[in-house]
């Protein structure tokens, strides 16, 4: 069983990713300046109870997503857990759907039935946002039987892989277990991504999971190839070890296991007084913040960038998540005559339930291509 | 007392098969036609099925559709719904609903709410089926009735065939469904023969089939008590009393119309039910009635549940706790004002 340690990734110019153009990097840029953003002003609705419930927001780990999801094409399936927001805006999601859906709004990407933990995008192939810590896991593995059976069994589609996204507290679920299991045995074309902050919310890796600092054991008793990316704080790194290793699972139709560190600037949800670790460490990484690692690179290596097309990028971005809020704000709150007893069934049938007759759900345009 | 007549048969076939070759039936049928479903659980594929219910479906389908999974429930009830959710059409087999526990979250939070959490997005057009009850002394852990602590989640369907013909034909429903379904089946069941034609049929969810006809009470059921209630019933016949036997094939959704219209007859309501009494089927059936039709009541509703211990692994105190034709004639008998 092989595995492979991404700790070269700070040495410049000679991955994968030092032969995509600028364009494509100033593309990665502005995607983490907008889930940051978006998540500034997140915190900023929740502080204002506009958005309710548990919400977890990225900042700090932007690069995780930017960096995988270059290696994948839409087609590719994802599945995560509750800090979604970044990987919908990093999949396509339109922000304004987003907001919404966190406001409570029938124009969110759920109609206001799912919330900050249950981003979907069928459009786009995000299988969710999911609430329970692993239950993602089973659903990974079953996107990818359905891509490799749609190949086998239906003749049809490319070969595709699933990443399905995990915290590291999710690595001690059963569900973790009997999935990766299953995609051992079954060879199913899923990486699980374990986005590796540090904290099941307030208990470190290291007292809540066994070989913590060696995680693709775990992965070598299922069979699965793993790969480790100690630089998860940049984006480039992040593609130059991770798109050979996802090219390869493609290929040859495996899985695939990553432990990637990353770490999260907030605490674990916007209620966590995050007693558990110090102002330094968090410091600390502030000093590799992927959106500044990969700036000084696009500035300093490729000359393709200055500090005004940065602020203007900002200008713009900002000025995109402002109308998201503007949106989300002024977007019409859910009609419970029309939404409670919605989108229960597909083909709602008579007698299902002594509170009321179950209702067709009516499609939301911002979510075109959904049924 | 008015006199009890069994409605003449509406199956119409002198072909007669296991409970267990109707449920393969509907599958391979379903499977020929639709190259999307696939059957996945433990022992499905090589052994031929734990209680030979997909015996011969390997050769046929070959090891692509017919997976042999490993002890896993959480696991492939999991895959079931993404590969449900990206556009196949799964069956996944329990062996038993008892291990179906430890699949709870994907049973419980992700097959009926994907749809409600989505926005409509994703549906969830999946089967999960397997042995429900008490299947013979296998004590508490092993007979679970799954059908009064599942029902309670809104977003699927629950089926609960009590015959070879229903087992068909709901099944085959079951698969065309495009919302998630809850199939239970029955191993004391398996091996009953009855008729069930060769010709194509599917029976719709919601609609109670009554399996006799009397004017005296009327008695409520589903799956296997179903035929208690007939064994019941015949006994009752013999002493002049008339019951309604509704089968209602279906506890969600559940056909409470047809409750009232036998109990608008009746007066009088019976309902059995293999489960627990405590916020069960039965409890359902006789509150929806008490909130619609109480008018129509001429003693207050009798429940026959199993009762309200954990499953007994003695013979004996497995048949003490389990609904039996003596306790049903009893209960109907109290409610005639006859005990």
């Amino acid at each position: 069983m092989s595995t492979a340690t991404a700790s070269q990734g700070r040495q410049r110019n000679t991955g994968a990713s030092a032969t995509l153009p600028d364009n494509t990097l100033l593309g990665w840029l502005r995607e983490m300046v907008l889930i940051r953003e978006f998540e500034i002003r997140t915190m900023q609705a929740y502080s204002n109870a506009q958005i309710g419930g548990f919400c977890h927001v990225y900042n700090g780990q932007e690069a995780v997503v930017v960096g995988t999801f270059a290696a994948t094409t839409k087609q590719d399936p994802i599945v995560t857990a509750y800090r979604d927001h970044g990987h919908a805006l990093a999949r396509g999601m339109d922000p304004k759907a987003c907001m919404a859906e966190m406001y409570g709004k029938t124009t969110g990407c759920a109609k206001g039935k799912g919330g900050s933990m249950h981003m979907f995008d069928r459009p786009n192939n995000l299988y969710g946002g999911h609430g329970i810590v692993g239950a993602q896991t089973p659903l990974g593995a079953g996107l990818a039987f359905a891509t490799k059976y749609e190949n086998e069994v239906l003749g049809k589609g490319d070969k595709r892989i699933t990443l399905c996204f995990l915290g590291d507290g999710a690595l001690n679920q059963g569900a973790l277990h009997e999935a990766m299991n299953l995609a051992g045995i079954l060879q199913l074309p899923v990486i699980y991504i374990v986005e590796n902050n540090g904290y099941s919310m307030g208990t470190a890796i290291d007292r809540g999971t066994t070989m913590a600092h060696k995680l693709e054991a775990k992965a070598a008793a299922y069979g699965i190839e793993s790969l480790t990316i100690e630089h998860g704080m940049d984006v480039c790194a992040i593609y130059d070890a991770f798109k050979p290793f996802a090219d390869a699972r493609r290929r040859d139709q495996k899985p695939g296991f990553v432990d990637l560190h990353t770490y999260r600037y907030q605490g674990h949800s916007m209620s966590d007084p995050q007693k558990y670790r110090s102002k330094d460490e968090v410091g600390q990484y502030m000093e590799q913040d992927p959106i500044e690692t990969l700036k000084k690179q696009l500035i300093e290596d490729r000359a393709c960038l200055t500090e005004e097309d940065f602020k203007a990028m900002q200008k713009e971005v900002r000025a995109v998540v402002r109308e998201a809020v503007r949106f989300a704000e002024n977007s019409p709150a859910p009609d419970p005559r029309k939404e409670l007893y919605s989108d229960v069934f597909v083909d709602p049938l008579p007698n299902s339930s002594p509170s009321g007759p179950y209702l067709h759900g009516e499609t939301n345009h911002l979510m075109r291509g959904s049924r | 007392m008015t006199t009890a007549t069994i409605p003449t048969p509406i199956i119409e076939t002198t072909r007669e098969i296991q409970f267990r070759e109707a449920l393969r039936e509907a599958m391979t049928e379903e499977m020929r036609a639709d190259e999307r479903i696939f059957l996945i659980g433990e022992e499905v594929a090589q052994y031929n099925g734990a209680y030979k219910v997909s015996q011969g479906m390997l050769d046929e389908f070959g090891p692509k559709r017919i997976i042999d999974s490993p002890i896993s429930e959480n696991g492939f009830a999991g895959l079931g719904i993404a590969a449900a959710m990206a556009g196949l059409r799964p069956i996944i087999e329990f062996m038993s609903w008892s291990f179906s526990l430890v699949a709870a979250d994907q049973l419980l939070n992700n097959a009926p709410k994907m749809l409600y959490m989505s926005g409509g997005q994703w549906g969830c057009p999946i089967v999960f089926r397997g042995n429900n009850g008490a299947g013979g002394q296998l004590a508490s852990t092993h007979s679970w009735c799954v059908e009064g602590l599942f029902s309670n989640v809104p977003g699927m369907h629950m089926a609960i065939p009590s015959c070879p013909y229903d087992a068909k034909g709901l099944l085959k429903t079951a698969i065309r469904c495009n919302d998630p379904v809850f199939f239970l089946e029955s191993e004391r069941m398996l091996g009953d023969k009855g008729p069930v034609p060769e010709v194509e049929y599917t029976i719709p969810f919601g609609e109670a089939i009554l399996r006799a006809e009397g004017g005296d009470a009327t008695i409520v059921s589903f799956g296997r008590p179903v035929n208690f209630c007939l064994e019941a019933m015949v006994e009752l016949a013999r002493e002049e009393i008339a019951c309604d036997v509704l089968d209602m094939r279906t506890i969600r959704p559940l056909d409470i119309d047809a409750v009232i219209r036998s109990i608008r007859k009746t007066g009088r309501l019976i309902v059995v039910d293999q489960s627990w009494p405590f916020a069960s089927p039965a409890s359902e059936v006789i509150t929806q009635v008490c909130e619609r039709a109480f008018d129509c009541l001429d003693h207050q509703p009798v429940r026959v549940n199993t009762d309200d211990v954990p499953t007994p692994y003695a013979k004996g105190l497995e048949q003490a706790y389990l609904p039996n034709k003596g306790k049903i004639i009893e209960a109907v008998k109290s409610t005639l004002g006859l005990l």
